[in-house]
């Protein structure tokens, strides 16, 4: 009985916790991509589009760990039973992967573009009978610095 | 020095290569961090002490390639690229590897 009310709680914890997190994250997500749309990220070699005489080229990275909460590792335990995708972890590696970025972009504000971006995700945190209980994106470029002209 | 990830430096030319050039370091979460850790992963959200251990771990690795290639009297390491791994429980390995150059 004890047990099943100490499970009852984490997951209402996790429900509703879980949920403010994420909508307050995309939020914030979803404004500072709007700021950061001035800076073109490719994942092509050589830069794109004339725009002059390349005055710096340095590498940039940015990382996020994120953690999933108690009630979607639940759920996607369930779906584990019925197969399907799982819809709670792809928002948090999407999450995830989208935060990275606009770090890396944010590290370097004097750039014009980002070339030859690379994403890497990995789990470093396993937990308990090796559910993944986060993800760690590193997503990393090289920044391009025009001369002015 | 310069570091990118793409195989030629945009502005520069390559005059001369050394070869590979690699770094890594492998770091452990403290308790502290571990046990704030487990509070998240009931709420979810950020582990910002994890970020923070694999920031600073990224730049201990860049630094180790980049006295490396200077060692070898490069002035520019190219086509870099990053991989991690998680070598034990509560320890995460960053592997940092490129090709160390000289660049005019």
């Amino acid at each position: 009985m004890g047990d099943l009310i100490v499970f009852l709680v984490l997951i209402s914890l996790g429900y509703g916790f879980g949920k403010w997190n994420e909508a307050s994250h995309y939020k914030s997500i979803d404004r500072r991509e709007k700021r950061l749309v001035y800076l073109p990220t490719t994942n092509s070699r050589k830069p794109l589009g004339e725009n002059g005489t390349v005055q710096r080229a340095y590498l940039v990275s940015g990382s996020v760990v994120i953690s999933v909460d108690y009630f979607k590792r639940i759920l996607a335990g369930l779906r584990n039973l019925f197969g399907g995708s799982v819809r709670s972890y792809e928002t948090l590696v999407d999450r995830a992967r989208r935060e990275a970025i606009l770090r890396m972009k944010e590290s370097c504000p004097k750039a014009k573009q980002i070339i030859n971006l690379r994403v890497e995700t990995s789990s470093i945190y396993k937990g308990r009978k090796n559910q993944i209980g986060s993800v760690e994106v590193l997503a990393y470029g090289t920044a391009i610095e025009y001369e002015r002209g | 020095m310069f570091t990118t990830n793409t195989e030629e430096i945009p502005g520069k030319t390559i005059t001369r290569c050394f070869g590979v050039v690699s770094g890594s370091t492998v770091r452990a979460k403290h308790a502290g961090r571990d046990l704030m850790a487990s509070l998240k992963n009931i709420f979810g959200g950020e582990l910002k002490g994890y970020t923070e251990l694999l920031c600073e771990s990224r730049d201990e690795a860049i630094e180790r390639m980049k006295s490396q290639a200077k060692q070898m009297g490069a002035n520019a390491i190219v086509n870099v690229r990053f991989s991690t791994s998680s070598v034990a429980a509560g320890a995460a390995e960053i592997y940092v590897y490129g090709t160390a150059v000289a660049a005019e």
